[in-house]
C-alpha cells in the first residue's frame, strides 16, 4: 500500500492509501477530518473546499497521489491557526450575522471566503459585488444574502 | 390589528418521579387564526380559512403530548430532547428560547437535543408543514412551568419563605430578604418521588423577555468550525462506507450482477450484494466505493415510466382536468393555465443513513422527518417488533420533505442485514437526482370572471401527478378524521390524503364571489418516486392564483396593489400587503426591462406578502457563467411577514430569505427533465437551484409584531408568495405572461447528461488546476 505524506492543519500526517483515492476520502474516511463535507464528489457543489498552500480547491477531484510532502492542507478545523486566534475573523463575522442554517455547506463557504478574500487583497483590491457573484458554493437553506454581508465584514477584519 | 387580551388559563403539567426535577405536560388548546373601494363579493371561507392542515397536525398530536419533558439538572441547566429534526430551520434554538423563556434561565443554559424515535409519542414525531412551534409551544411551556413552579416551592420550604415573595432570575430564586437558591440546588432538592398532576399558569405573553426578541443560533459555532455533527460524522464501530449500484430507469431492479467476485476484490472493498434497489458495495473509503460501482456489470428490469418522458405526462395531465363550470353570462374571463415541471427537493447533504443489523435487533443514525413512520418500516422490513429497531435521529444537512421518507434507511438495512455487518450508507450526488424524490410535475389551470368593480368568481383546477403522502400525513389525517372536520369524509388510500391535504392548505385569500377549487390526480403515488417540496401544493397552486390576480387587475385597469388591497378578505392580511409595499417603495420608477412584482398569501395561520424587482434587461440575462444558467436577475426582495406570535424574530428573517432563494430557482431556472424513464440532470451544474450569481443584492424582512398569543408556522411559509411575486415581476417587466415553470424549462439543454450506466459518473481528477475558482 502506497504511503502518503502531507501536512495537515499544521501537522505532518503519513497514510497508507491507494493512490487513486481522492483526497476527501482520506480525510474524512481515513484521518476522521469531518469539517470538509461531501456534496457531489463532483468538483461542483464547492461543500469540501479546503486550502492548499493558502488556496482553496476541492478534495473531493484531487487523487492523494497527487499531493506532495510539502503541500499544506488546511482544512476548516485548521483555519483558526492560521491567525493564531480561536477562531478566524471570518469565521467571526459569520457568527456575527448568524449565517448558519442546516450548516453542512458552511465550512466550505468559509473557506472559500478566506480565499477569495486573499485573491482580492493581493490584487490590491476590496472584495466586489462581481467577486461574490464568482462564488459557486451550494447553500441549499439560501443563506446567499447573508453570505455576502459576512463576506464583506469578515474581508475589513482579516 | 388586534392583540388578544393576556389570559391566565390554567394548565394540567406533571411532576416525575426522578432524581431531579422532570416536569411533563399535556397539550393545551392551541388556537386557530381567522380570515373588502371596487366592490369585492364575499366569498364564503374556505376549508383552509376556518381548520387547516396545521390544526389537524396539531390535533392528531394531542392525546400523546404529555409525554414531553423538561428535566433540571444539578449544574443549573435545562433539558429537553425535542421530538422533531433540526435541519437548519432553527427550533433547537426557537424551543431553547421558549424553554428558557418559562424557567428565566439564559439561553445558553437550555440544552435541546432530538430525540430517538418514540413510537408512543404518535405522530406527535413528525417534522413537516411548519408545524414544530405551533403544536409544541404550549405543552413545552407547560413542562417549563411545572419545572419552575417545583423549584419555587422547594425554595419557599428551603427559605422559610412564602412562595407568592420569591423571584427568578437568571436561573437563581431571589428572596425578599436577599437570600438566594440556584436551580441546580434546587432541581435536586426539588426532586418529586412519586410523579404526580399538578395545575401550573404560565407566564403572561406581555412578560416575555426572550420570546419576540431576536437570538442567533444555539449551534452556530459548531457549524462555522466544522464541529456540527451529520449522520456521516458519527462514528461507529464497523460501519464502514456503503454505497449503491442503481438502475438506467426510475425504479428499475437489478437482474444479475456478471461481475461481483471482481469487484469483491477491487481495493478497499469488502463486501457486495444485490439488494432490491440495486447493489450495495461496503469498502473502506466512499471513493473506493465509488469506483466498485462504476466497475459493476449489472442486468437490469425495466423501471416503472420506461416508456415516459415530459411530453407523455404533460398530455396526460391535460386529458385529465376535472370540468370547470361555464362562467356568467355576460362575465369578462380571465383563463389561464400553468405548467409546473419536476422539481428535486434534494438537500445539500445527500441521503444518509448508518445501520447496524443484529439477530435480535437493528440501530439506526439517520436524519428523518418521521422517525417512528422509518421504525414500523424497518421492523416490517427485517421481521422484528419496533422494540428491537432503535432509531436516532440526527441534525440534518437540509430536508426539505426529502426526510420524510425512508428510502435510505431502508437500503442501509438491508445492506447491513446481507453483509452481516454495519454500514453506513451514503448516497452520491447523481443518486440524489436520478434515484431520489421529486415534486411531481402538475398543471394549475384558473379561470376568473369579473363584471365592473367585481369579480363574480373564481375557479381553480390543478391537475397533478399523484404525491407520495403515505410518509405519516396518513397516520394524522386518519387520526384527526375522528374528531376534525375530516370527519365526514372517510379517508381511503393515497388518492384522498390529496383531497385533504389540498383542502386543508390550498385558499384564495380574496373576497372573489363564488370560488372552488380542486385537485385531480394521475397515475399510482408509487409510479414516480414522488414527495414534496417545501410548501406541499401551494409552491405552484398559489403561483397560478397569484398570476391571475395579477391578470384580472390588468384587465380591471387596477393597480396590482391596489387590488390586492381592495379585494383581500380583512385588515390584518392588508397591513401585511401595506408593510411589504411601504418597505419595497411600491409603484417606484423602474427602467425598462425591469419591474417590481407584489403577491401575497395565507397559510400556517399567518399572513406574508412580498415585493420582488427583477432585471430582465438584455445585458443581464446574457450573463456569462461557466457550467451555469443566468437569465433575469431578482435584485431585490421584500417580505413581510405574520406568522402570529414570533418566537426568534431572527431566525423567521433566516427562513424567509433561504425560501426566497428556493423561489428564485423554482421560477427562472431549476427543473429536472424526463426523457425514456430517466431525469438527466446528475449534478447541481445540471439542477440550476439558486447560486450566489442568481442571488438578490438586497433581502429585506419585516417581521410583524405578535397578532396573536400563539405562534404560527414558518419554514414552508416564503415560498408561495416568493415564487408569485418573482413570476408576476418577470411577467411585467418582459410584457409577458410565462405558461410554464421553471422558464427556461423548454431552452435547449445547457448542459450534457451524465451517462445513465455506470449510475454514478467518475470522480474528476483535476482539482488542482481549478483551484482559486
Amino acid at each position: 500500500m502506497p504511503r502518503h505524506t502531507f501536512k495537515l492543519n499544521g501537522k505532518r500526517v503519513h497514510v497508507n492509501v491507494p493512490n487513486d483515492v481522492h483526497l476527501l476520502w482520506v480525510l474524512r474516511d481515513v484521518l476522521g477530518v469531518n469539517g470538509p463535507k461531501y456534496g457531489c464528489g463532483l468538483d461542483v457543489c464547492k461543500a469540501c473546499t479546503s486550502h492548499i498552500n493558502g488556496k482553496a480547491f476541492n478534495p473531493c477531484c484531487v487523487p492523494v497521489s497527487k499531493i506532495s510532502a510539502d503541500d499544506e492542507i488546511t482544512t476548516i478545523e485548521g483555519l483558526p491557526d492560521t491567525v493564531g486566534k480561536d477562531l478566524h475573523p471570518m469565521q467571526e463575522a459569520w457568527l456575527e450575522m448568524d449565517v448558519a442554517q442546516c450548516g453542512y455547506c458552511q465550512p466550505g463557504q468559509i473557506m472559500a471566503a478566506v480565499a477569495k478574500v486573499k485573491e482580492a487583497k493581493a490584487a490590491g483590491r476590496e472584495i466586489t459585488d462581481a467577486d461574490l457573484d464568482d462564488i459557486r458554493n451550494i447553500c441549499r437553506c439560501g443563506t446567499y444574502h447573508r453570505i455576502r454581508e459576512a463576506i464583506q465584514a469578515g474581508a475589513k477584519a482579516m | 390589528m388586534t392583540v388578544m387580551e393576556p389570559t391566565r388559563r390554567r394548565f394540567i403539567a406533571y411532576l416525575v418521579a426522578a432524581p431531579t426535577v422532570v416536569a411533563a405536560a399535556r397539550w393545551a388548546d392551541a388556537s386557530t387564526g381567522g380570515g373588502t373601494a371596487p366592490s369585492p363579493i364575499p366569498s364564503a371561507p374556505g376549508a383552509a380559512d376556518t381548520y387547516d392542515l396545521n390544526d389537524l397536525l396539531t390535533d392528531s398530536a394531542k392525546p400523546t403530548a404529555n409525554m414531553i419533558t423538561v428535566t433540571m439538572n444539578k449544574d443549573g441547566t435545562a433539558s429537553f430532547a425535542l421530538p422533531r429534526v433540526e435541519s437548519g430551520q432553527g427550533i433547537t434554538t426557537s424551543t431553547a428560547m421558549i424553554i428558557a423563556e418559562e424557567l428565566d434561565l439564559p439561553v445558553g443554559k437550555v440544552r435541546v437535543t432530538l430525540a430517538d424515535a418514540r413510537p408512543e409519542l404518535m405522530m406527535n414525531q413528525f417534522t413537516a408543514g411548519s408545524n414544530t412551534t405551533i403544536s409544541t409551544y404550549t405543552p413545552i411551556r407547560s413542562a417549563a412551568a411545572a419545572a419552575k413552579q417545583q423549584m419555587l416551592l422547594t425554595a419557599a420550604d428551603e427559605l422559610g419563605v412564602p412562595v407568592h415573595r420569591l423571584t427568578t432570575h437568571d436561573g437563581v430564586v431571589h428572596a425578599p430578604d436577599g437570600r438566594t437558591m440556584s436551580y441546580g440546588v434546587l432541581a435536586e432538592k426539588g426532586a418529586a418521588t412519586t410523579s404526580r398532576e399538578i395545575d401550573v399558569t404560565l407566564k403572561p405573553v406581555a412578560q416575555f423577555k426572550v420570546v419576540g426578541q431576536p437570538h442567533r443560533r444555539v449551534d452556530a459555532l459548531e457549524a462555522v468550525t466544522g464541529r456540527k455533527k451529520y449522520t456521516l460524522d458519527h462514528d461507529v464501530p464497523g460501519a464502514l462506507p456503503t454505497m449503491i449500484c442503481r438502475p438506467p430507469t426510475i425504479q428499475g431492479t437489478p437482474k444479475k450482477v456478471h461481475n461481483l467476485a471482481t469487484v469483491k476484490g477491487m481495493p478497499g472493498i469488502t463486501d457486495v450484494a444485490m439488494i432490491s434497489n440495486g447493489v450495495a458495495v461496503r469498502g473502506q473509503t466512499f471513493g473506493q466505493c465509488i469506483e466498485a460501482v462504476r466497475a459493476l456489470k449489472v442486468t437490469w428490469n425495466p423501471g416503472t415510466v420506461d416508456k415516459d418522458s415530459d411530453q407523455t405526462f404533460l398530455a396526460e395531465l391535460k386529458a385529465a382536468e376535472l370540468p370547470m363550470a361555464p362562467p356568467p353570462p355576460g362575465a369578462s374571463v380571465v383563463d389561464e393555465a400553468f405548467t409546473f415541471y419536476w422539481k428535486s427537493n434534494t438537500a445539500l447533504e445527500p441521503q444518509t443513513a448508518i445501520a447496524d443489523v443484529r439477530k435480535d435487533g437493528v440501530t439506526i443514525w439517520s436524519s428523518l422527518q418521521a422517525p417512528i413512520f422509518t421504525q414500523k418500516q424497518v421492523a416490517d422490513l427485517l421481521g422484528f417488533s419496533t422494540d428491537q429497531v432503535k432509531v436516532h435521529v440526527t441534525n440534518s444537512g437540509g430536508a426539505f420533505g426529502r426526510r420524510m421518507f425512508s428510502d435510505v434507511v431502508l437500503e442501509a438495512c438491508e445492506a447491513s442485514k446481507k453483509f452481516g455487518k454495519p454500514v453506513k450508507l451514503m448516497w452520491h450526488r447523481t443518486d440524489e437526482f436520478r434515484a431520489g424524490r421529486m415534486h411531481p410535475m402538475c398543471i394549475s389551470h384558473v379561470r376568473a370572471s369579473y363584471s365592473g368593480g367585481s369579480v363574480l368568481n373564481f375557479e381553480q383546477r390543478h391537475t397533478s401527478v399523484a404525491t407520495d403522502w403515505s410518509m405519516g400525513f396518513g397516520e394524522p389525517i386518519t387520526a384527526g378524521g375522528a374528531s376534525g372536520p375530516v370527519a365526514q369524509s372517510p379517508i381511503h388510500g393515497n388518492y384522498n390524503y390529496s383531497q385533504t391535504v389540498w383542502n386543508l392548505t390550498v385558499n384564495v385569500p380574496y373576497n372573489f364571489g363564488q370560488v372552488d377549487h380542486a385537485i385531480q390526480e394521475i397515475r399510482d403515488y408509487t409510479v414516480m418516486k414522488s414527495g414534496s417540496v417545501r410548501n406541499l401544493y401551494n409552491a405552484d397552486a398559489a403561483v397560478a392564483r397569484e398570476l391571475v390576480v395579477d391578470q384580472l387587475a390588468k384587465a380591471m385597469k387596477i393597480d396590482p396593489y391596489a387590488f390586492r388591497d381592495a379585494f383581500l378578505k380583512d385588515d390584518a392580511s392588508r397591513s401585511v400587503l401595506k408593510a411589504a409595499a411601504k418597505a419595497a417603495k411600491w409603484g417606484r420608477s423602474m427602467r425598462p426591462g425591469t419591474a417590481q412584482g407584489i403577491a401575497f398569501h395565507s397559510e400556517y395561520h399567518g399572513r406574508i406578502a412580498c415585493v420582488a424587482e427583477i432585471d430582465a434587461r438584455p445585458s443581464t440575462i446574457n450573463r456569462k457563467k461557466r457550467q451555469a444558467v443566468t437569465g433575469p436577475r431578482v435584485t431585490r426582495i421584500t417580505i413581510a411577514v405574520d406568522v402570529g406570535l414570533p418566537i426568534n424574530p431572527k431566525g423567521i428573517q433566516a427562513q424567509m430569505m433561504g425560501g426566497a432563494m428556493d423561489a428564485i430557482g423554482q421560477i427562472l431556472t431549476e427543473s429536472l427533465h424526463l426523457k425514456d424513464g430517466y431525469f438527466l440532470e446528475g449534478s447541481w451544474d445540471d439542477y440550476y437551484y439558486t447560486r450566489q450569481w442568481n442571488a438578490p443584492f438586497d433581502v429585506n424582512v419585516i417581521v410583524m409584531p405578535a397578532t396573536s398569543e400563539s405562534p404560527g408556522g414558518v419554514g414552508e411559509f416564503p415560498i408561495a408568495v416568493t415564487k408569485s411575486a418573482v413570476a408576476c415581476a418577470l411577467t411585467r417587466a418582459t410584457d409577458k405572461l410565462p405558461s410554464y415553470f421553471p422558464i427556461n424549462h423548454l431552452d435547449p439543454l445547457p448542459f450534457e447528461p451524465f451517462p445513465t450506466e455506470p449510475s454514478i459518473p467518475p470522480s474528476p481528477n483535476d482539482g488542482l488546476h481549478r483551484k482559486g475558482e
